[in-house]
Order: C-alpha cells, then structure tokens, then sequence
C-alpha cells in the first residue's frame, strides 16, 4: 500500500518501486493460509467409548491407560482423525508401502549366522536353565473397577 | 577447529594439519562446556578417544579408511549400537544393550567415525520437542544462557560463558546455579525446545559437539529439529538407508535422517550410508553412487514449486516472509517458479495420526518384559506381568499412541480408520507424483509453521495435540516416501533459526541438495558462535 501512495504522489517512477510492486503482486508464495474451515456439520458424531469397548482395548493394549485421562486423549484422537470422511476416496486403491512396485529383495536360503545364544539371553530379566521365564497363561486380565463410566 | 564444516576438517586430518585425536578432545570439551543442554543420554567419550587414537595412526601410517576417519559424529539412541546402551529414551529400555549395532551406526565405524554418544530424544521417537523423555529435555542452543559454576552457594563464584550470537541483541547474562547431571528439572523454563523427535543430535551438530549425526525421521523428526536449530536436515527417500538396528516406530515411514552443519557435508555422510543392505529387505537393491556437488549451481534450468497449501493456518509471519524471500531469490537468479497445488494436503496430518498410532501398537507389542528390557514384578499372570511392564515402562504419550492403535485396528473399525488412512495416503502420494511429474523438479516449502517454541508454553499442551498441530509441513513427505532437506535460512527477530524445507523426487537427492546448496549459498546463514572451550 505504500508503495502506492508513493506512486502517486513522485511524478518520476523509480525502477526499485516498480519492481517491488511487481514482486509482490506476483510472488507465487499465497499471502493468506489455503486451507477451509472444517465444517463441523459433515463429520460423524462425536465418539464416547462404552465400558465394553474400553474393557476389550485394555485386554488388547495392555497398557493399563483407560483412565479418565486416557480415554479422553483417545476419544480426542478418534475425534482428529474423523475429518478423514470429509475425503472422496471412492475407487482409490489403498497403499501399504511406497515400494509397492518393487519386488523384496530376497537372498539365497543359506544359514550366515547363529550360535548366539548367550547374546539372546543376556538382556532378559528371568532366566531359568536358558528358557525365558514368565508367568502363567490363560489367566483373563482383572478388570479394573475405578474405569467405569 | 569446532565450527569448521566436516568436508573442511577431513582435510586437515588428511594433510595432518589436525590429529584425530586433537580434534575428539576439543569435541569431548565442548560437549562438557554445553552439558547443560542435555544433549546425551549415554556418552562415550572414553571408546571415542580410543577410536581417535587409532584414526590418528592411520593417517600418521597413510592407512586413512575413508574421508569420515576420525571425525566426530553423535548417533540418536534409537539405532543399536552393540555393547553400548540404547534406551529410545524410555524406562523400559533403560538398560538394554544390544548385542549388534544398526547398520547405520555400522557403517559410520567402519569408515573410521568416532562416535561420542547416544543422544537424547523424545521417548520413542513420538513427538516434536524432545521434551518427552525419561532423562529429560534437550535445550535448544540458540538463545540460551549459559552459565559454569564452580560451588553452588554465592554469585561471586559462577562465571557467564559468553555467548556471542546474543551480542548484538544487547541481552543481560542471569547468574544462575546449575547441576552437572541430567538436568531433569525444569524449574528456569526461559529456554527453547529443540524440536523433535531428534533433538539431541541436531544440538550435537549445532554446538559444534560433532561434524554429524545420525537422527530418524518418521514424521519430521529430522527436519524439525534442524529447523529449530539452525542446521541441515536431510530425510533421505524411503529405501534408500537401512533401517536394521533403527528401533522401529512406523516401518512404513521411519528413515534414518541426517544432520550436518551444510549441504555439502549431508552429501558426504549420505554417500558413506546409501545403498542396498541384505538386512533391510525395504532397502532397494539398485546401486546408490556417492556424488559430490558443485561449487557453481546453475538454476536456470530448474522448476521450483511453490505447494499453495502449505501456506496453513498459523504460519508465523517471519517464516512467511522467508519463505517469499527465497522463493523471489530463485526466480530473481532464472528459475522457473510456480505455485502448485498437492489438495490433499490438508488431510495428511490425520492420515499420518491413524497409520502412525496403527503400525506403533502392532510395534510396541514386542516389550512384554521376558525377553529384554524393564520386567514388572505382578507375577500373577502373562497378562497383568505385561500391562504392568508397559503401564511402568512406557509414558503416557506412548501408551496413548497405543491405544489409540488398538482402537483404529478393531475389526469394526479397521476399514473405517486405517483402510481409509490408507487410501488417503495414496492420495497424498499422488499428489506428490502428480505435480513431479508435470515438470516441477523441486519443492520450496517452510519446514515449520515458526522457529522455535519456549519450553513454557510449548508443554501447556499434549504431546498429541503438538504433534497435530506442528508436523503439518513434514508428514506428508514420510507418507509420499520422498526425500526433502531442511535448510537454515534466516534468524528471526528473536534471534532463533528459520528453516525451509525442499523436497524432491524419489532417488533424486542429487538434485534436492544442490538446490539445497545454492539456497544455503545465496542466505549466508549465520551459524551458531559459541566461544572455543
């Protein structure tokens, strides 16, 4: 806008004003943000997460996070990742991995190494006669009372 | 000899103007001299001294291995290194030690590296601040008040180390105490976050602590970091670096990054670490052959394309400005630029939130506790040992991450969530290929929607609202598997690095780096200064 004025007011245009004036009206960089408002109206309800399902993701996650905090922050994810459905992607293919037109690498079926079980054990908290050691299974988790909602 | 480029020192080790083992007691120093900054989680200055001594012999005996013998590189504590610890910043691996090395961590020794140490980042590679990790923040250098002490009672005896990038701002030294350790408090809070999730290593760089350094970059983990500290930042095209040895966030995404202090040094470590590897079966086997750049980059026949979506929400005005200065500079020399369009750019950040929380629950499931790592006590059951080992062993962000995994795999909810996620990542990919393939041989983008956040107000929200809100500009290169650099351009008002990012064609990181290396050539980025210790 300066610049502007300034055009008006000299009588002679300098080649500088000119320019500057040119460079920002063409400057391929977008003066403002792109991006649409999202409009809250085309997405899903929001999703509350019932005690079922908070009772199956613990047995699944073993995490121990379902508290309050936790189910808010994943109820918060769910909410983000919602805006997915505001995206056309009828008859798009979907894409496991950006090597997906390269065939594995696959090496000759020959044994290189092994032998190398003292390594493979020496990072474990219990070992009994070189088993790994752990509880028993087959045991359902305990359902935490205090998560209920 | 510290703010000297790696391309620069090799060749004073070679000329034996320089021994190697001058050069890693000087790195050793400086890192003591910014301890504060927290930048390792494990050093290893006393293996790194052996090495340098050996790296000395060979060039006093003409054995020199490569142009990387001898000199001093940091490795982020996500890749293996063997015999050494590696903890991903967690408790539940706070006292692993693997019995291999990544082979990345691999082929920097076998050419003579000397590696000082493993560096700090946030827990796992999840997040954008390096705020996140069980031994506590990395501090960003830049701004930053630096202080020694020698008791820890009166003023009279501590003692400012001068840091001259803050000269000209006319700012006044506070006399503070502060503890050699882990600095896990963060009670004086006045300082910057380093971005993440490779913060250590980009800090490494930036400080002169080493001419390179190892990161990983998922999500913008590499670039990020190096826009806030004020150096170069290369992700590599997927399959391009091995990831064995690097411990896994999303296998679909995750690529070993690279941190130099300029392009020419990035060229050189990528030509030490590029290529086929049979222990990485998504590495391509075709043959990567090192290059090296140019003094005299000619532009004109190159095509700069200007995304119009990432001009978001909230980009801050001085990165903006940047942006357009660079974006002029490049049509000023006769470039061709123009302004393209990738539609779905806006959607990628969730894209990238479902699949990222997808493939960490499926990778996150290997820490039951039997085999390596923290083992919880409840020997009640399988079950409870496990949701006992990870509740203690994991913190929040990730056990969030988790859940939240576990949700979008439901059986019900797998096509709605991840299917969809995956489809959209198509999508972002083509958009990508789309305007490549259209002529457009480079993209000029910011890296990060500001410089740098304050500690303070960076932590007033969630580690997943942050990341949502600041990997806008890099994710959706992870999703498209291309490369793309962070280059240092500019100081903001505030005195803090401003970034931007450029981003190529698959396999084509000739190209990306001289583009790169014109842009660095043209700003005369006026890199850290911090006084000889």
């Amino acid at each position: 806008m300066n610049h502007l004025k300034q055009l008006c007011r000299t009588p002679v245009i300098g080649r500088n004003v000119l320019i500057a004036i040119a460079r920002s009206l063409s400057s391929k960089v977008p003066p403002e943000p792109t991006w649409q408002e999202i409009d809250e109206s085309k997405l899903p309800e929001p999703t509350k997460i019932d005690q079922d399902t908070i009772d199956q993701l613990e047995r699944l996650a073993l995490v121990d996070f379902a508290n309050k905090e936790g189910i808010e922050r994943l109820e918060a994810a769910i909410r983000f990742a919602d805006q997915m459905f505001l995206v056309d992607t009828s008859g798009v293919k979907p894409m496991d991995s950006v090597l997906e037109d390269r065939e594995l690498y696959l090496r000759d079926d020959r044994v290189t190494e092994g032998n190398c079980k003292e390594e493979i054990l020496k990072n474990a908290g219990k070992v009994e006669e070189d088993y790994f050691v752990a509880p028993q299974g087959n045991i359902p988790l305990p359902k935490k009372e205090e998560y209920k909602r | 000899m510290l703010g000297l480029m790696l391309k620069e020192t090799a060749r004073l080790l070679s000329e034996g103007k320089v021994s190697a083992a001058e050069l890693c007691a000087a790195c050793v120093a400086r890192a003591r001299q910014v301890q504060q900054l927290n930048v390792f989680i494990t050093e290893t200055y006393d293996t790194a001294q052996k090495q340098a001594a050996e790296s000395a012999q060979r060039h006093r005996e003409g054995r020199r291995l490569h142009v990387l013998d001898g000199i001093p590189v940091t490795i982020k504590d996500a890749f293996s290194t063997a015999g050494v610890r590696t903890t991903c910043a967690s408790r539940i691996l706070r006292d692993y030690i693997p019995p291999y090395s990544a082979t990345m961590v691999q082929r920097l020794v076998d050419r003579g590296a000397v590696s000082l140490g493993k560096t700090n980042m946030d827990e796992f590679a999840m997040g954008c601040g390096s705020v996140d990790s069980l031994f506590g923040p990395v501090r960003n250098p830049w701004r930053y008040n630096f202080t020694t002490t020698t008791t820890t009672t009166t003023n009279k005896h501590t003692r400012a180390i001068r840091d001259s990038s803050q000269d000209s701002k006319g700012k006044n030294m506070q006399m503070r105490t502060m503890h050699h350790h882990h600095v896990t408090s963060t009670e004086d809070s006045d300082w910057f976050i380093t971005g993440g999730s490779s913060g250590g290593s980009a800090v490494a760089v930036a400080t002169g602590i080493c001419k390179a350094a190892l990161g990983s970059d998922t999500g913008g983990s590499v670039r990020n970091p190096a826009s806030y500290c004020g150096v170069v930042g290369l992700k590599p095209t997927y399959g391009l670096l091995s990831r064995h040895g690097l411990i896994p966030l999303v296998n679909s995404l995750d690529v070993p990054g690279i941190f130099t202090r300029c392009v020419d040094d990035a060229a050189i470590v990528l030509g030490a670490l590029a290529g086929h590897d049979p222990w990485d079966s998504t590495t391509v086997p075709d043959a990567f052959h090192p290059f090296s750049l140019p003094e005299d980059i000619d532009v004109t026949h190159l095509h700069v394309g200007i995304p119009k979506e990432y001009h978001a929400p909230h980009l801050s005005e001085e990165t903006l400005h940047t942006w357009r200065e660079v974006a002029d500079m490049f049509e000023d020399a006769g470039a061709k630029v123009s302004q393209v369009s990738l539609p779905h750019t806006p959607y990628s950040i969730v894209c990238y939130s479902v699949l990222c929380a997808a493939e960490v629950a499926s990778n996150m499931a290997r820490y039951d506790g039997l085999e390596f790592g923290h083992r919880g006590s409840d020997e009640s059951s399988t079950e409870a040992l496990y949701a006992q080992t990870r509740h203690e062993g994991f913190n929040d962000v990730v056990r969030g991450r988790i859940l939240a995994g576990n949700y979008f795999l439901l059986k019900r909810h797998y096509d709605h969530y991840f299917i969809q996620a995956q489809r959209i990542r198509r999508l972002i990919a083509d958009d990508f290929k789309t305007v490549f393939d259209s002529g457009v041989d480079i993209l000029l983008t910011p890296t990060t929607l500001s410089p740098a956040w304050p500690y303070s107000w960076f932590v007033k929200a969630d580690n997943r609202t942050r990341t949502e809100q600041e990997d806008v500009f890099t994710q959706p290169v992870n999703l498209a598997g291309i490369p793309a650099v962070n280059v240092p351009v500019a100081l903001s008002e505030a005195g803090l690095p401003i970034g931007l990012q450029l981003i190529g064609p698959s396999f084509q990181e000739r190209t990306l780096l001289a583009a790169a290396k014109w842009v660095e050539q043209q700003v005369n980025f006026p890199h850290l200064q911090l006084p000889e210790p």
